[in-house]
C-alpha cells in the first residue's frame, strides 16, 4: 500500500491505495493544496499537473501509474517557460477566483516548454481542456503570449 | 437581486442610505474594533475597517467575500486612498461575521455579498474610516513633534512635517493613534486628486492565485480533520426511508456512516476513502413528496400560466386600448432551461464543534444569516458559532443561500459525529450539477405593438418563473403583492417609452429548489426584451441602435453607454461577408452596460461569437481594469450559458451530471471583448452582474439577422 514518486524533486512515500487519484494523493496525503479539484472526470483541467513533463488530469491518473515518476504541481513550478507563465499572469491580472488557475497554469507552462512561440490555434490546442468559470480565457491567452514574448 | 432587499425592507434612497449607514456603521467600529484585531496585532486597531500595524502593514478588513470578482481590491483601494496609504503596504483579511459592525449597507441588518453591491454600499463607509484613521495618525505626529497638525502632510505611507524636516512612516505612529479620540468629523478628498482609485492598482490577490497559495475552503486542513461526502436523493425533496452502511464501513479509512437531514453522511480520513464509502452505501429514499415532473412537462404548464393574466408587477397606460389603436402587433414565446452555477470550486466548508463554539470556514457569501444558521444546527448561541471567509473559487450566487443549505449541511455532519472531528464537507461535481438552486426554468410571453410611427404602442409582458424567494426567510419582507422583485426586474422598469405598458408575472409552485444566478431575473428579462425591441426596429425599418436611442428619453446613461459601444464596434459600417452583428443595453444592479456583439455564421448554419464590444457606465471606476475584467468575464459567463448550458429533468431527475453534459464556454469559444468605461464622477455602483444580461441578447440579434428567424429559446445550441 506504498507508493513512491518524486514529487516536486523530492523523493516521497505514500501510504495509500494504489487506485487512489494522484489528485487525492497529493492534496489529502502528501499535503500540497494548490492541485485543485474540479469535476473528477477529466474534463475541467483544475486538477492539471505534470507528470514526466507532461500535462496531465491528476483526477483520473490512479497514484499506482506514477509509480517512480516525476511529479510537478504548481507548488514546484521551476522552468524557465513556467516562471515566465507565472509572470505573465501577474502581470496581467490573469484571475478572477482564482480557483483553475493552477491548472490553467500547468497547462501553460507545459505547452510553452514544448512550443516557445505558440500559434492562437496551438493555445486552443493546448487550453481547451481548462475550463475557467470566470471566464478569464482573453487574459490566459494574452499571457501565453506575454510569456513566449519575454523567452524569445 | 439584493437591492430589491434594500427596496422593499427599507425603501429609503441611496443617498440617505450611504449617509446613515455610514455613519453609524463607522461610529460602532471605531468603538468596537474586532477582538481578533486586538489579540492578534502588533498595534491596537484604530477602527473596524483598518489595522495599521508596527510594522507598518496596512491591513484592510473587508466585509465582503472575495469569490473573483475582486472586492478585496476594490475595498482596500478606497480605504487606502483616504488613509494616503502607499498600495504596497495594504493588505486584506476578512471581517469576523457580524451585522452590527460588517452588515452590507444595502441589504440591512445582515452581513453579505451580492447583488453587486460592495463596491456600492462601502464607498463612502470605507472612505470615512481610511480618512478617520489618516487624521489620527496625523494628530498623533503633532503630538509627537510638537507641531501644529495642519502643517502635516501625508502621501504614499509617508507622514511629512516639511517645516523641520522630520518624516515618518504608519507604523510608527499607529499605537498612538490608536490612542487618540476618533475625529466626530472627516474631510474626505476631492475626486480630482484620487491616487488610488481610477488607477490601475495590481489585484491583491494575484500572487496567491498564481503560485497555489491562495487558500478556499477546499485547502483548509486541521489537526485530525475528516472529509464527508454525502450522499443525497435522486429526487428533490426525496427523503432517507433507510440505508445499508455495512458495505460503506467496511472500506478502509470510512470513520462514520451517518444520517442528516439532506441524506446520508460518509465520513472518512481522506477524499477517496469518503467517496468510495459513498459509492459502497445503499440508500433507500422515501420519494412521495418528491418532485416529480420533468422540464418537458413544467414548460408545457408555464405555457398555459402564459395565457392566463397574471399579478401586475408594472402598468402604465391601458394595454388594451394600446393595442386596439396600434397599427400592427408582434408576439412572441421565449423559453429558458434551468441553470447550474458550477463555480469551479463545488460548495465545501470546514466545521469544527465543540459543546460550547463552531468555528467555521468557507467562501460565505452570507456571513451573518449563515451564523444564525449554523447556531440553530449546532444548538448554540449565533456568538458562538465563528465564521473563517476565506476564497470562494466562484460563486456567482450559489453561495449566498438563504437557508444556508451547505453551510447547514456541514454542522449537521459535524453534530451527527458528536463532533469527534473537525469535517471538511465537500460536494463534487455531480452533486454540484445535481444539487438544484438552478436559475428558475422561465417561460415569457410578449406581446407590442406598433403605431404609424413605427414606434411601439403598446407593451405587454408575462413572465412566468419560480420564485426565488418564495419560502425563505425574506418571503414575508420581499414579497409584496405576489410579486417577487427578483422574477420581474429588467422587465418591469424598462427604460422605453412605450405609452401603454403592462408586466405581468406567475410564480408557479414546483419542487425544485432555485436561486440567484448572475444576475438573476436580468438573466431573462434582458433576453426577451433586447430581442422584441430588435425585432421591433427591424419591423419598423429603422436601425436597432437609433431605434433605442429615440425611446430611450430621460435615460441618458443607457443612451450614452449604447451609443458608445455602437461607435466603437463600428456599428452600421459594412462587415465582411458571413459576419452580423447585434445590441443589447441593460441596466442591472445600477450600473449600465450595452454590448454589440460579433457573430461569424457559416453555410450550414453554425455560427462563432468573434468579437464582442462592450460599454460599461459603473459611475466612478474604483479600478478600470478589475472593471474590464469582470465585462469580460460576465460576458463569458452569459455566453456560456446563452450557447450550451442547460439542466433538464426527466421524471423529476437531473439528466446533467458534470461538464461531459453541462458544458460551459471553453476558450475556443471565448470572443475577443473590447471593454470601454464612460467617464464618470457618479458614486460607483456594481460590475460584478451588469456584464452579463446584454451578451445572449446580442448574439441572438445577430443570428437573428443572419439567418432571417428569430431565436425564441436559449441555448443556442440544443
Amino acid at each position: 500500500m506504498a507508493v513512491s514518486f518524486t514529487l516536486n524533486g523530492k523523493v516521497v512515500q505514500l501510504n495509500v491505495p494504489d487506485d487512489m487519484p494522484l489528485l487525492w494523493a497529493i492534496r489529502d496525503i502528501a499535503g500540497l493544496t494548490g492541485t485543485k479539484y474540479g469535476c473528477g472526470v477529466s474534463q475541467c483541467g483544475a486538477c492539471t499537473v505534470q507528470v514526466e513533463g507532461e500535462p496531465v488530469r491528476a483526477c483520473s491518473l490512479a497514484v499506482g501509474e506514477a509509480k517512480g515518476k516525476k511529479v510537478v504541481t504548481i507548488e514546484g513550478l521551476a522552468s524557465k517557460p513556467a516562471k515566465a507563465v507565472q509572470t505573465a499572469w501577474q502581470k496581467l491580472d490573469v484571475p478572477q477566483c482564482g480557483y483553475c488557475q493552477s491548472g490553467q497554469i500547468m497547462s501553460a507552462a507545459a505547452l510553452l516548454e514544448k512550443n516557445p512561440k505558440p500559434s492562437d490555434a496551438d493555445i486552443d490546442g493546448a487550453m481547451a481542456g481548462n475550463i475557467c468559470r470566470c471566464a478569464t480565457y482573453q487574459r490566459i491567452r494574452a499571457a501565453i503570449h506575454a510569456a513566449a514574448k519575454s523567452l524569445a | 437581486m439584493l437591492q430589491d432587499i434594500v427596496k422593499a425592507a427599507f425603501a429609503p434612497s441611496r443617498r440617505t442610505l450611504l449617509k446613515t449607514g455610514a455613519a453609524t456603521a463607522l461610529v460602532l467600529g471605531f468603538h468596537l474594533a474586532p477582538r481578533r484585531a486586538f489579540a492578534e496585532a502588533a498595534a491596537p486597531a484604530p477602527n473596524a475597517f483598518v489595522r495599521i500595524g508596527a510594522d507598518n502593514t496596512v491591513t484592510v478588513i473587508a466585509k465582503h467575500l472575495e469569490m473573483g470578482q475582486g472586492t478585496y481590491t476594490g475595498l482596500a483601494t478606497i480605504l487606502a486612498e483616504e488613509l494616503d496609504a502607499d498600495w504596497k503596504q495594504v493588505r486584506v483579511e476578512s471581517a469576523p461575521a457580524d451585522a452590527t459592525r460588517y452588515n452590507n449597507l444595502a441589504m440591512g441588518p445582515i452581513q453579505g455579498t451580492g447583488g453587486s453591491s460592495a463596491v456600492f454600499n462601502s464607498f463612502e463607509q470605507l472612505r470615512k474610516a481610511g480618512a478617520a484613521a489618516r487624521a489620527m495618525l496625523v494628530s498623533a505626529a503633532a503630538q509627537t513633534w510638537g507641531v501644529p497638525p495642519g502643517e502635516i502632510t501625508v502621501s504614499a505611507g509617508l507622514i511629512f512635517h516639511d517645516k523641520s524636516k522630520r518624516n515618518g512612516n504608519f507604523g510608527q505612529f499607529a499605537t498612538a493613534a490608536a490612542k487618540l479620540p476618533v475625529p466626530a468629523e472627516v474631510k474626505l478628498k476631492d475626486p480630482e486628486t484620487f491616487k488610488l482609485i481610477g488607477h490601475e492598482l495590481p489585484r491583491v490577490d494575484t500572487v496567491a492565485k498564481t503560485t497555489g497559495t491562495a487558500q478556499f475552503a477546499h485547502d483548509v486542513r486541521l489537526p485530525g480533520m475528516l472529509t464527508a461526502v454525502v450522499a443525497r436523493a435522486p429526487l428533490f425533496a426525496a427523503t432517507v426511508k433507510s440505508f445499508d452502511a455495512a458495505k460503506a464501513k467496511a472500506v478502509p479509512g470510512v470513520r462514520h456512516v451517518v444520517q442528516v437531514p439532506t441524506g446520508v453522511a460518509v465520513v472518512a480520513d481522506n477524499t477517496w476513502a469518503a467517496l468510495k464509502g459513498r459509492d459502497a452505501l445503499a440508500v433507500d429514499w422515501d420519494e412521495s413528496k418528491a418532485e416529480t415532473r420533468g422540464t418537458a412537462a413544467l414548460m408545457e404548464e408555464y405555457r398555459k400560466f402564459a395565457n392566463q393574466p397574471g399579478a401586475v408587477a408594472a402598468k402604465r397606460g391601458d394595454i388594451a386600448a394600446g393595442f386596439a389603436a396600434g397599427a400592427k402587433s408582434f408576439e412572441a414565446r421565449f423559453d429558458f432551461p434551468y441553470l447550474a452555477h458550477a463555480p469551479m470550486e463545488p460548495l465545501d466548508c470546514v466545521v469544527r464543534l465543540t459543546p460550547t463554539s463552531c468555528e467555521i470556514w468557507a467562501g460565505d457569501q452570507f456571513q451573518t444569516v449563515d451564523q444564525m444558521a449554523a447556531a440553530a444546527v449546532a444548538g448554540l448561541k449565533p456568538q458562538q458559532v465563528k465564521i473563517n471567509t476565506v476564497f470562494a473559487g466562484g460563486s456567482f450566487g450559489r453561495r449566498a443561500t438563504p437557508n444556508s443549505d451547505y453551510i447547514v449541511e456541514g454542522v449537521a455532519i459535524a453534530k451527527a459525529i458528536k463532533g469527534a472531528a473537525p469535517v471538511r464537507l465537500i460536494w463534487t461535481r455531480e452533486d454540484d450539477i445535481r444539487g438544484g438552486r438552478y436559475r428558475p426554468l422561465t417561460h415569457h410571453w410578449l406581446k407590442a405593438a406598433l403605431g404609424a410611427d413605427g414606434l411601439p404602442a403598446a407593451w405587454q409582458h408575462r413572465i412566468v418563473t419560480q420564485s426565488i424567494l418564495a419560502g425563505t426567510p425574506f418571503e414575508a419582507m420581499l414579497v409584496k403583492n405576489g410579486i417577487d422583485g427578483t422574477s420581474v426586474e429588467g422587465a418591469s422598469n424598462l427604460p422605453y417609452e412605450i405609452p401603454h405598458f403592462q408586466v405581468e408575472l406567475h410564480s408557479p409552485k414546483v419542487g425544485v429548489p432555485v436561486l440567484w444566478w448572475r444576475s438573476v431575473g436580468s438573466t431573462h428579462t434582458a433576453f426577451s426584451t433586447e430581442v422584441m425591441i430588435d425585432e421591433l426596429a427591424r419591423a419598423a425599418g429603422k436601425d436597432p441602435v437609433n431605434y433605442r436611442l429615440t425611446l430611450l428619453k430621460g435615460h441618458g446613461r443607457h443612451r450614452d453607454v449604447l451609443a458608445l459601444a455602437a461607435d466603437k464596434a463600428g456599428w452600421g459600417k459594412e462587415l465582411p461577408k458571413g459576419r452580423f452583428q447585434g445590441v443589447a443595453v441593460h441596466e442591472a444592479f445600477r450600473s449600465y452596460v450595452a454590448e454589440v456583439a460579433e457573430v461569424s455564421v457559416a453555410g450550414d448554419g453554425s455560427f462563432k461569437v468573434e468579437r464582442v464590444v462592450c460599454a460599461v457606465d459603473c459611475g466612478i471606476a474604483v479600478n478600470p481594469d478589475v472593471v474590464r475584467a469582470q465585462m469580460e468575464g460576465g460576458i463569458g459567463y452569459g455566453l456560456s450559458a446563452a450557447l450550451a448550458e442547460q439542466v433538464t429533468l426527466d421524471g423529476g431527475k437531473v439528466m446533467q451530471s458534470n461538464f461531459h453534459d453541462y458544458t460551459p464556454l471553453r476558450i475556443t469559444d471565448m470572443p475577443k471583448v473590447e471593454v470601454y468605461i464612460v467617464q464618470s464622477t457618479a458614486a460607483p455602483t456594481g460590475v460584478g452582474e451588469p456584464g452579463v444580461p446584454p451578451i445572449a441578447p446580442a448574439v441572438a440579434n445577430a443570428l437573428a439577422v443572419a439567418r432571417n428567424k428569430p431565436v425564441r429559446a436559449l441555448p443556442l445550441r440544443t
